[in-house]
């Protein structure tokens, strides 16, 4: 196949254009919970949101709908609870992949559903998860700048908010429910570890290389959609299932640009010591 | 526990100084103990007013950070009386700033996303601003941090030990910039270096055993 006719071919477009909005924000999404260290806590929503899409499946509820209700339930936990950490995550991640598979041997469709979630399903995604993805990105970025202004104050002056008794939960909450219903959706269009993907690797290179913040979230944007682009092409070329080859084009680029960030002179993160 | 006392030094020579300074006071405690399940600082009486910086002196272990603390409400009161206006807005740098592993914001968009002025920001940062923090050194990014609480729009600043990693060009730098602020919003220093807040506060209160 032409690699322009992955672009152009009349059936895969919408695919291509669902995928390309969770190719666009949930890298932006990854910047702030790299800032957070709550990078884990993605992975652990997805797989939440896979059960969810499951388990709503068993009770007549769409999986669009399902997936997100559970990680919107999970990331109102985490917020509520003040429970942070990767102990927490990790038992996420754990109740997730143990409900997908024992709903998945237990409900219709159970099997071959939770199949396309841990692979990726792209090319089945349709108008739903468009739309979804679209209502999606219509909310996070305009709420981005919003966001990130109180989000980075929090995370640099933990303090600020007690100490000026802001309603701190408001943005707390309103980040986390962004990630679930970004993790569920990408997970329902992309399949879970392409999601996680798309969320860790372009902001793990972007930390790296970028001189400031607004740079870490135009390489992370570049890095999300340009892997995405390439991994439609070579999945649709050699006919290989999508997520795979998504999380192994961005594991490749995100890798080697991390690699030359390294290597150039003053480049990698090294600190100086004490002293002005 | 501390048994800890208090002596504002300077009170009466601030009362003379600053004749409005008991009304309208930021801050004002009475016969207040501070601490978290157990007393560790107290009783303490004094107040701080619009212009004031307070330096706050005494031995390490004294409970200088657990007062700051209680001020911006992370560790208790446990009797007395602690006023804080909340008219204005607060700002507060802990002894141990947040300083990550990977820091990819230059100290100029910190500034901006805590709404802190750049532009006036002392000359000494104004060749930093432009880098990464992660690549500022530990007093640089002290200095930043310090310029982010200062800078901003808040009535009353609480500093913790700003004087930690700072080189003796750093604490210098420090005093300068505390000296230029005198009269703009109020500032309590916690330091345990006498001679620094000799230089830098306006009045001094003394805490220890």
């Amino acid at each position: 196949m032409n690699p322009l006719d992955a672009f152009t071919d009349p059936l895969f477009r919408l695919p291509l254009g669902t995928g390309l909005l969770a190719a666009a924000v949930l890298p932006l999404l990854g910047t702030l919970l790299r800032l957070r260290e709550e990078w884990l806590a993605a992975l652990g929503l997805a797989h939440i949101s896979a059960a969810g899409a499951l388990a709503g499946m068993g009770l007549g509820v769409p999986a669009i709908a399902g997936g997100p209700l559970a990680a919107g339930v999970a990331a109102a936990f985490k917020t509520l609870s003040a429970v942070r950490g990767n102990t927490v995550y990790a038992l996420m991640i754990l109740l997730g992949w143990s409900a997908t598979l024992i709903l998945a041997a237990n409900t219709p469709l159970g099997k071959s559903l939770a199949h396309a979630m841990v692979d990726g399903q792209l090319y089945f995604a349709g108008w739903v998860e468009l739309i979804g993805l679209l209502a999606f990105a219509a909310v996070t970025l305009p709420a981005l700048p919003w966001l990130m202004r109180r989000l980075i104050r929090a995370r640099f002056f933990p303090e600020y908010e007690r100490a000026n008794r802001l309603p701190a939960w408001r943005w707390h909450l309103s980040f986390d429910l962004l990630v679930a219903g970004g993790m569920a959706l990408g997970t329902a269009t992309l399949g879970l570890m392409g999601a996680f993907a798309l969320v860790f690797l372009p902001a793990w290179a972007s930390f790296a290389v970028a001189p400031g913040w607004r740079a870490v979230l135009g390489v992370a944007l570049a890095l999300g959609v340009g892997g995405y682009g390439l991994a439609f092409t070579a999945a649709m070329m050699g006919d290989q299932p999508f997520g795979p080859v998504l999380v192994g084009v961005l594991l490749v680029v995100t890798a080697a640009v991390r690699a030359g960030a390294g290597l150039r002179p003053g480049g990698g993160l090294t600190r100086q010591g004490p002293g002005s | 526990m501390v048994q800890a006392t208090a002596r504002d030094t300077t009170q009466e020579q601030a009362a003379a100084t600053a004749p409005d300074a008991t009304a309208g006071a930021l801050v004002t405690a009475e016969e207040v103990v501070v601490g978290y399940a157990r007393p560790v600082l107290g009783p303490l009486t004094f107040r701080v007013a619009p212009g004031d910086v307070v330096g706050v002196w005494g031995p390490n272990g004294a409970g200088k950070s657990t007062l700051l603390k209680a001020l911006a409400g992370t560790a208790r009161v446990l009797s007395g009386r602690l006023n804080v206006s909340r008219e204005g807005r607060i700002a507060y740098q802990s002894q141990q700033p947040v300083r990550l592993p990977e820091m990819p914001l230059t100290g100029r968009e910190l500034l901006a996303y805590l709404g802190a002025d750049a532009s006036t920001a002392p000359q000494r940062l104004q060749g930093w601003l432009d880098q990464r923090m992660d690549r500022l050194s530990g007093g640089q990014f002290q200095l930043l941090t310090i310029w982010a609480c200062l800078g901003g729009s808040a009535d009353l600043v609480l500093l913790d030990e700003p004087s930690n990693n700072l080189d003796p060009e750093g604490v210098e730098a420090l005093a300068d910039i505390l000296a230029a602020r005198r009269g703009r919003e109020a500032v309590l220093v916690v330091s345990h270096e006498a001679p620094f807040l000799e230089r830098v506060a306006t009045r001094r209160l003394e805490v220890g055993p």
